[in-house]
Formats: structure tokens, C-alpha cells, sequence
């Protein structure tokens, strides 16, 4: 077990080495950061100021020698733009994405699971099929769009919700976080809708599919000639083995989710880090891009970590042991 | 005979389908009486599984009891709503299934699914029913039952697994068990002990067996009565012994002719020519008859029950025993 830990992290390190090196090449190869960032007026002299001052007057491999020394001493380099720390940037921002997407990630599985249930149990039945035909839809329709009928429908229309902002935070054990003020949740629920829309499809339709099929096995049929209740057969004999998956992709999704919350953080306005990728790619803000990345492949990391533990916990002939072949 | 526990009268499943409506069961009638075995005999498709599944209540839609009656210690059931069947199921009546592989839910371990079978009959504490739990796996001849309650049923072989389910399914001293051919997938070995534990636990316990199978050796040895399926229905029944050695109905001669261990060695096996019918595509006569070397013009129309001394009926008009014995 803690060998089968330490080998991931092992694998992690190297991950980060690698994408750390592309992104940092990949990103120099752009373009040059100075001329979006001096004013169109700057000279020739204000412009070569600038560029020192940045270190990017050095050839590649002494600035990317420079940047490993930095980061293996904890530093990833100061944004170009705001001139802070580039991880400080992103932690900062950081808490306003986890809790958009963690509260997506409860609405897909609460709303996801029980409609997939519904929808496998009841195939044939209207409300199954109606489940069904509205989970294409949340495949299907582009994510941006979406989130722009959701802002026309509740806001606009309805106004129930506002259209974007973060609203009022308040501090939980010192970080800030908005689920706790009525103004907060306001804020939070149109764009947590949109980002779970897709993921509750996913969840919709590999529920449909495991219970569909889990219902067909014989120790469903063999349960219910004990005389099992139907609650009990579904709720403990179905829904253990279809957990699997769900949990599985949901990992996944919830890892994308925090990182590529970009398109709901911009429609909905939302201060998080995804909008903060957007603008620094634009400005070619090189450290808090390739902070911005490292940060995602450790979070990934560590997700895929945490879901093969729940895998180990709900399927026992799971052996984490064995995964190290 | 004495009263039967199970008693099933003219049952009839239909299953819709887009070919139109198939009859899986056609018409079964069979008495099981307490501490009796009856072997149900058919090869796949014969409707034998299902009428087993009919008599727990467990076909599912599209499929449906479509006319007939099953009574249980002399209730009926057909007419029960589902809550009241639940209450039966694993109480008076219980199932085992063909493969042991898959009859145990592989995520729940074996105290989680023999507990839930106990408290869904009796109110009992959770540290009684687990005494119970350890009881029964004993019983059904499983070493070190304590540890074993922990397991999942990936820790367990196929036939430790088998004893499970039947231990699970014995757990309320049933009225009447249905073994969906329980050992077929087990080895010759494993299957000769668990049809001997069977047979003495359901004695033990005065509970009635319908044993669903294809395997004539195993009727052999182990029923008291047998019913021969084929198609959906009942072609003959009889006790053992007088089925076995006198066969009047040419299918079940030609399924004793199938066994490989009566053929010569050397000479090609003997076997039924042709296949099973399609249930969509029915003779309107005798099912067999397409396959049957007595056939002639009068299997066109369906053969009646012809009732041959005690205990003993077929379906035939051209039975290979002399028709006086009937009388």
C-alpha cells in the first residue's frame, strides 16, 4: 500500500519534470511577453529595461536553468503582469474554483445518480425516456452556451439569480468561501449548474448502463429470491456495483473540472483560476502559465490517488498491490 | 402420496416479444410433496428455469404468468401482490442459481448478504443473526465459518461459493426449494458432494426439492420423481426408476440415448437429430415430432396426457411402452 503510494508519487515528479520542460519551451516559442506588456509608447531603451528586468535577455537554456534552481527551491517565478509570485496568484484564486467545482461536482451526483437509477430501472417508461433525450442535451449543447441561457432564463427573465460575480464571501478556517452567505450561494448556483450540466449527463448515462446491466445479473435475481426488499436490492446490491465507474470518470471530471473551469468562470464572470489562465495566456504570462499547469498535474495527481483508494473501498477484489504490474 | 407443498396447475408464461407473444411455459402441471425430490428435465430453452422462476414469482417484464396456478402449502400465489411474494421468497420458498460465480453479489461480503437474508424474514438483533449466519455455514460443510463470514466471494472457490448460496437459501428451513441446475458448473467431484449435502440437509429439514437440470446421472441419483420438458412442456413424468428404464416418450429415450457413458466405445455417440424448436416457430402438433423417428400423421394434432399407472403420464401417441399398462 505505501509502496504502491510512494511509486505514484514517484511517477508524479517525473510527470511534472516533463510537462514543466514543454510548457516553459512551449511558451517561450510563442512569443515575446515585453510587447504586450510595454505601453505602445515605450521606446526602444524602456523596452530592453523591461525585458531585462524579466530575465529575458538571457539565452533559453540559462533562463530554464534559472527557473528549475527557483523551483526545486520552492519558487515558480513572478508573474509577469501583477508582479507577485505566480503560486501566490493562483492560491489566491484557487478557493473560489474548488468550491465551483466541488459544488458541480455534488449537484451531478445527487441530480446524476438518482435520474440514472430512475432511467435504468424504468427503461421504457416515459420519464426514462424524457431522462434520457435531456442528457444528449447536456452532452451536446456547447458548454458556453449553455451557461448564456442559463443567465437569460434566471437571471434575465426570472431574475432569480444574479448574472455573475462571486458575491459575499466569508472566511472558513481562513480561507474565503461564499456557500456560507445567502448572497454567496446566489452567486455560486447558476455557474455550478453550468459546469455540472455535462458531468450529470455522464453520470446520467453510465448509471442508466450499470444498472441496466447489474439488473440482469444473477445475484440481483438470487437477492430477490431471498426476499429482499426492492429498496434494499437497489439501494445496497445495485448501487454498490455501479459506483464503480461513476467514481471512477468522476475523478476525472472533477480534476478537469477545477482546471478547465475556464468557460463558465468567463461567461459567469467568475474570479477564479481558470479566468486567470485565460488572461495570462493572453498576456503571455509565462510563470503563472506554467505554475498554473504544475499545479493541475499535482492536483491530478492526487485525485487519481484519492479515486483508486474509494475503488479499493467499494470493490474489494481491487488490490492496489497488483497495479503495480 | 401425501398433500403436496407445491402444487402448480396448467401454467402457462408468455413473454412479448417483437415476434409476438411466446409461450416459454405451455401448460406445466406438477405436484412436489415434503422431504420429495423432483427432477425437472429438459435441454436449454425447454422452459425449465422458467417455471422455476414462474413458482417464485420472478419473471420480470417483458415475460408474465399468463394463466395457471401455483399454490403453496395449498395458497395461491399467482393472485399475490409483489410485497406479499417478497414475503415468501427466501422464507418458504427459496432458489439457488446455476452458477455460483455469479450468485453472490461480488462487492457485499458473505456476513453482509447472509445477515440481510435473515433480518428480511425475522426480527432479530444483528449479533444473533451473525450466530445464525456462522450456524449455517457450518452446516453446509465450510471450514472455519468465522473467518469465512468476513470474506467476500471472490476469496471463496466455485463449489465453497455454491455452498454458500445453498446455505443462505436453507437459512429459513423453506417449504420448497428450486435448484436451477445448481452443479453444472462445478467439478464432478464437488458436484457429487454438494448433491449428497443437499439431498440430507433438505431431508433434515422436510424441505420439498424441484431440481432443475439437464444431467440425467444427476436425476438418477438424486430425485425420487422426474419431469421431462421439452418445448414448454411436460412430455412425461414418472418415478425415476420407471422413466429412466422404461421410457415411454421418444424424446426422453432419445435424451437416455444421449448420455455418453451408454454408447459403445468406438461407435459414433448416439443423438436426437435436429434442434430444439424456436418458441416463435411451433409445430402446431407434437413439438418433437419433426425430430422423432415415430412421428406420422396423427403428431400433427397435439398429443393429450395419457395416464399410465401410478404416477406415471406422458405426452405421446406413439409411447414405447404398451399403451395396456394404462388401464
Amino acid at each position: 500500500m505505501l509502496v504502491y503510494v510512494i511509486r505514484r508519487l514517484g511517477q508524479a515528479a517525473l510527470v511534472l519534470a516533463v510537462m514543466a520542460t514543454l510548457v516553459f519551451i512551449a511558451v517561450y516559442a510563442v512569443g515575446d511577453p515585453v510587447a504586450i506588456l510595454a505601453s505602445p509608447q515605450a521606446d526602444q531603451q524602456e523596452m530592453e529595461a523591461i525585458t531585462r528586468r524579466l530575465g529575458l535577455d538571457r539565452p533559453l537554456y540559462e533562463q530554464y536553468a534559472l527557473f528549475v534552481w527557483n523551483a526545486l527551491h520552492g519558487d515558480l517565478g513572478r508573474s509577469f503582469v501583477y508582479n507577485e509570485p505566480a503560486l501566490t496568484l493562483i492560491l489566491n484564486r484557487l478557493p473560489a474554483t474548488l468550491e465551483l467545482a466541488l459544488t458541480a461536482l455534488l449537484i451531478s451526483i445527487f441530480v446524476g445518480i438518482p435520474l440514472g437509477l430512475y432511467a435504468g430501472l424504468k427503461p421504457q417508461s416515459l420519464g426514462g425516456h424524457s431522462i434520457m433525450a435531456g442528457s444528449i442535451l447536456g452532452f451536446s449543447l456547447p458548454n458556453f452556451w449553455q451557461g448564456l441561457m442559463l443567465v437569460l432564463l434566471f437571471s434575465v427573465m426570472l431574475g432569480w439569480f444574479p448574472a455573475g460575480g462571486r458575491g459575499t464571501t466569508r472566511d472558513l478556517f481562513g480561507v474565503p468561501v461564499s456557500f456560507l452567505t445567502l448572497d454567496g450561494l446566489a452567486h455560486l448556483i447558476l455557474p455550478a449548474l453550468n459546469l455540472a450540466l455535462y458531468k450529470m449527463a455522464l453520470v446520467i448515462r453510465l448509471t442508466r448502463a450499470g444498472t441496466r446491466e447489474v439488473m440482469l445479473q444473477d445475484y440481483i435475481r438470487f437477492a430477490r429470491a431471498k426476499g429482499l426488499s426492492q429498496t434494499r436490492v437497489i439501494g445496497v446490491h445495485v448501487l454498490k456495483n455501479i459506483l464503480i465507474p461513476v467514481v471512477t470518470v468522476l475523478g476525472l471530471e472533477l480534476g478537469s473540472m477545477i482546471a478547465f473551469a475556464v468557460v463558465t468562470e468567463t461567461v459567469f464572470a467568475y474570479p477564479g483560476i481558470g479566468k486567470l489562465l485565460i488572461d495570462s495566456i493572453g498576456r503571455l504570462d509565462r510563470p503563472v502559465i506554467v505554475a498554473y499547469l504544475m499545479l493541475t498535474v499535482v492536483m491530478f495527481v492526487i485525485i487519481n490517488l484519492v479515486v483508486d483508494l474509494i475503488y479499493a473501498a467499494i470493490d474489494p477484489r481491487v488490490r492496489l498491490e497488483e497495479a503495480k504490474a | 402420496m401425501s398433500d403436496p407443498v407445491l402444487s402448480v396447475r396448467d401454467l402457462v408464461v408468455e413473454f412479448s416479444s417483437r415476434e409476438g407473444v411466446l409461450t416459454a411455459v405451455n401448460g406445466v402441471s406438477f405436484d412436489v410433496a415434503a422431504g420429495e425430490v423432483l427432477g425437472l428435465v429438459g435441454e436449454s430453452g425447454s422452459g425449465k428455469s422458467v417455471t422455476g422462476l414462474a413458482v417464485l414469482g420472478l419473471i420480470d417484464p417483458p415475460g408474465r404468468i399468463a394463466s395457471g396456478s401455483i399454490r403453496l402449502k395449498g395458497e395461491e400465489l399467482t393472485c399475490k401482490s409483489e410485497p406479499e411474494l417478497r414475503r415468501l421468497r427466501g422464507r418458504d420458498i427459496a432458489m439457488i442459481f446455476q452458477d455460483p460465480m455469479t450468485t453472490l453479489n461480488p462487492v457485499l461480503r458473505v456476513d453482509t448478504q447472509m445477515i440481510e437474508a435473515i433480518r428480511a424474514h425475522e426480527k432479530v438483533s444483528e449479533r444473533a443473526a451473525r450466530d445464525r449466519a456462522r450456524e449455517a455455514l457450518a452446516r453446509v460443510g465450510i471450514p472455519s465459518p468465522e473467518e469465512r463470514l468476513v470474506s467476500y466471494p471472490h476469496q471463496f472457490s466455485g463449489g465453497m461459493r455454491q455452498r454458500v448460496a445453498i446455505a443462505i437459501a436453507l437459512l429459513h428451513r423453506p417449504a420448497v426449494l428450486v435448484a436451477d441446475e445448481p452443479t453444472t458448473a462445478l467439478d464432478v467431484t464437488i458436484q457429487a458432494q454438494i448433491l449428497s449435502e443437499v439431498q440430507q440437509l433438505a431431508a433434515e429439514s422436510g424441505t420439498a426439492l424441484v431440481w432443475i437440470t439437464h444431467d440425467l446421472s444427476v436425476v438418477a441419483g438424486l430425485a425420487d420423481r422426474v419431469a421431462v420438458m421439452y418445448a414448454g412442456r411436460i412430455v412425461e413424468e414418472g418415478r425415476v426408476a420407471d422413466v429412466l428404464e422404461r421410457p415411454a416418450h421418444p424424446y426422453t429415450n432419445g435424451l437416455i440415448g444421449s448420455v455418453p457413458s451408454r454408447n459403445r466405445r468406438g461407435e459414433p455417440l448416439a443423438q436426437i437429430p435436429g434442434m430444439t424448436p424456436s418458441l416463435a416457430n411451433l409445430p402446431t402438433g407434437c413439438a418433437f415430432a419433426p425430430r422423432c423417428p415415430r412421428a406420422d400423421a396423427a403428431c400433427t394434432t397435439p398429443p393429450g396426457v395419457t395416464r399410465a399407472g401410478d404416477a406415471r403420464a406422458f405426452r405421446c401417441f406413439h409411447p414405447l411402452i404398451p399403451v395396456e399398462a394404462a388401464a
